[in-house]
């Protein structure tokens, strides 16, 4: 009803303020980043805080895509990205559909047990995965990271989803089952199409923690071939300089997937989907 | 067409005993409903007959056929849930022919049977929207319309019309009638609302507490209550019931009062008279068996209601026909009609 209220002008005006500053806090490192990944490299220090550079160049993008590595950890990236997501996401699915739907027991006890998973600090457990996965002869695999960010972001997305089913009401299953589906196809049939946004929502957050992390991707790999993006990143700092122009390029071009990928969801992420479903 | 039978049929959560041994035979083509305050186990013993709940004990058969472990699906029953359970992403015409289409019919057949029944409940020009660009109305009709479309065995309804404003109800109360009336199928309905009992019903059982309390015709239990909850959940206004004790061939009110009535009166165990608004009546001062002071008259037109506050005995609603001369404020003598005089022992059985 407050989207009703006539709201006065100085509020709409503070609200509006409000919401500039934010964008401009949270989207002035991109700028930064943007600005610096298309100045030419004699101009990075002698005009490093000037807003616009005095010349663009797109020889920095040229660079890192045709002299480096980039695009292997590019691709290695999105194989673990992407795999992450994938197999979180039905990992996540099928478990929040059950916390949500079936009683049984030791489901307090389960969900307790992923709590406590999430209670760690990374930093502590980092040497023991290091040791399973040194002992299993994982080390420098692109499968090591799969298995690692699944393990980790398996609980998280188990909770969103769960959410997403509380969301849908009981009775459209049940509705399904008594119209003659088996609480299978009720699934498929009904719950399934009203859970995409969910389905998009926890695929768009796991693929971009896992496509950011770094941590992990640094203890278990340091081949060259299996380097995920972050990690390459580093590369591009040497002993003796740090070649800015090149980095924040591709920087850029790392965050090109993301985008694609929120672009690609977010019709699915629009609320209401549910709407009309019971009562009104 | 089905004949459904419940023998000791009984739930429980738990340690948490919902339902006790409930037996109930519905015959074929009648139209049953489930009435009893909200929390009694009514959706419960829907959704056990539905398939929905697992029965905990019992048998529950449909000719004959035990259901107990029979899927959902297998039943052929068709329901409408309380809150319509739309499919939001199908339009109306894929809700209401979803269970064809997972049975898979023939298309022409599907599209005819839709048809029919979009035409029944006057849905032919929204097949295409979706349930979120319906008003609460249409919706229930959609809900209607999925259950007719199938042509089921039976068709059970949880509370349908609780989601609509009072015009509605009533329309929609009219409608689920002709229904019954033109399907002839069995038809099992719950309601918290006494109203929808006695207006659908052909025979109404009365639950409290997980427990059967009557079951009856709507006349049956409005004139010959098991028991003084059932007397005081039928019948709108609430029935009036006070203390009460028998001396002789008449009762005794706490006041001293005595009223005669007609026919026996049990010799012992009478604690309670029970009397409905509509069978005490505002009387001049010889007719009168006492009088108390009117607290608050509502004039409804077609009817009086009259709160009296008798000294000793305690508050009386009273309901007149028509329009009654009488203000707040007012002393009016009362008269009970002894015909109607229902008498209650103290564990709440009745004694007439
Ligand atoms: N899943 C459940 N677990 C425990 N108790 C339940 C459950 N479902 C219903 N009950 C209890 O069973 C009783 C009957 O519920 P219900 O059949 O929904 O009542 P109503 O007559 O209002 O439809 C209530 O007291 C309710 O608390
Ligand atoms: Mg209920």
């Amino acid at each position: 009803m407050s989207a009703l209220r006539k709201s006065s002008p100085l509020a709409v005006t503070g609200k509006y303020l409000a919401l500039a500053f934010y964008l401009t806090f949270a989207l002035f490192p991109l700028y930064w980043l943007a600005k610096i990944a298309v100045t030419p490299d004699k101009l990075i220090f002698s005009e490093g805080t000037a807003m616009v550079p005095s010349s663009f160049t797109f020889e920095n993008f040229r660079t890192v895509l045709i002299a480096t590595d980039f695009l292997s950890y590019f691709k290695n990236s999105l194989i673990v990205s992407l795999g992450t997501a994938a197999i979180t996401t039905c990992v996540a699915a099928a478990a929040g559909y059950a916390f949500s739907r079936f009683d049984f027991r030791g489901k307090r006890l389960v969900i307790a047990l992923m709590l406590i998973t999430q209670m760690f600090p990374l930093l502590m457990i980092i040497a023991p995965i290091y040791k399973i996965v040194a002992a299993v002869g994982l080390l420098n695999s692109l499968t090591s990271l799969i298995i690692v960010y699944t393990a980790f972001n398996v609980p998280f997305a188990t909770f969103l989803m769960q959410s997403f089913f509380d969301g849908i009401p009981k009775d459209l299953e049940e509705a399904g089952m008594i119209d003659g589906c088996t609480r299978f196809e009720a699934l498929r049939k009904i719950i399934l199409p009203l859970t995409l946004p969910g389905l998009g929502a926890t695929l768009g957050f796991i693929f971009t923690a896992a496509w950011s992390e770094l941590l992990f991707a640094l203890m278990l790999i340091n081949s060259n071939d299996t380097m995920t993006f972050p990690v390459g990143l580093l590369t591009f700092v040497s002993k003796f300089s740090v070649d800015w122009g090149q980095m924040m390029a591709a920087g850029v071009l790392a965050l090109v997937p993301s985008c694609l990928f929120f672009i690609f969801i977010q019709r699915y992420l629009v609320q209401g989907l549910t709407s009309g479903a019971v009562k009104g | 067409m089905a004949r459904i039978e419940l023998q000791s049929i009984a739930k429980s959560y738990g340690s948490v005993e919902v339902l006790r041994d409930i037996n109930l035979t519905i015959e074929d083509g009648e139209f049953i409903v489930l009435v009893g305050p909200s929390g009694c186990g009514k959706s419960t013993l829907l959704r056990m007959i539905a398939g929905l709940e697992p029965i905990s004990g019992g048998e529950f058969t449909i000719d004959g056929r035990r259901m107990n472990e029979v899927p959902p699906r297998d039943r052929d029953m068709a329901m409408v849930f309380q809150s319509y359970a739309l499919y939001p992403h199908m339009d109306v015409a894929r809700n209401m022919g979803f269970s064809l289409e997972i049975r898979k019919a023939a298309a022409e057949d599907r599209q005819s049977k839709i048809q029919g029944a979009a035409k029944t409940l006057g849905l032919t020009g929204l097949k295409e929207r979706l349930p979120k660009q319906l008003s609460g109305g249409q919706r229930q009709r959609v809900a209607m319309g999925r259950a007719i479309v199938r042509d089921p065995s039976a068709f059970l309804f949880d509370e349908p019309l609780s989601n609509l404003d009072a015009a509605l109800r009533v329309e929609m109360r009219l409608e689920i009638a002709r229904l019954h009336q033109r399907l002839e199928a069995t038809m099992i309905y719950v309601t918290h609302d006494q109203v929808e009992a006695l207006t659908l019903a052909d025979r109404i059982v009365v639950l409290n507490g997980g427990d059967i309390q009557q079951v009856g015709t709507p006349l049956d239990l409005y004139e010959r209550p098991a028991n003084k909850f059932v007397a005081q959940f039928i019948g709108s206004p609430t029935m009036n019931v006070l203390r009460a004790e028998a001396k002789g061939d008449s009762i005794a009110l706490s006041g001293g009062t005595r009223i005669q009535v007609e026919g026996d009166v049990p010799a012992s165990g009478v604690s309670e008279l029970g009397i409905r608004p509509e069978h005490i009546h505002v009387a001049g001062s010889e007719a009168a068996q006492f009088s108390g002071r009117a607290e608050l008259v509502e004039h409804l037109g077609s009817d009086t209601n009259i709160h009296v506050q008798v000294d000793g005995i305690g508050p009386f609603l009273v309901r007149e026909h028509g329009h009654v001369p009488v203000n707040t404020g007012d002393e009016v003598g009362l008269f009970i009609d002894p015909e109607k005089v229902h008498l209650f022992a103290e564990d709440g059985r009745s004694l007439r």
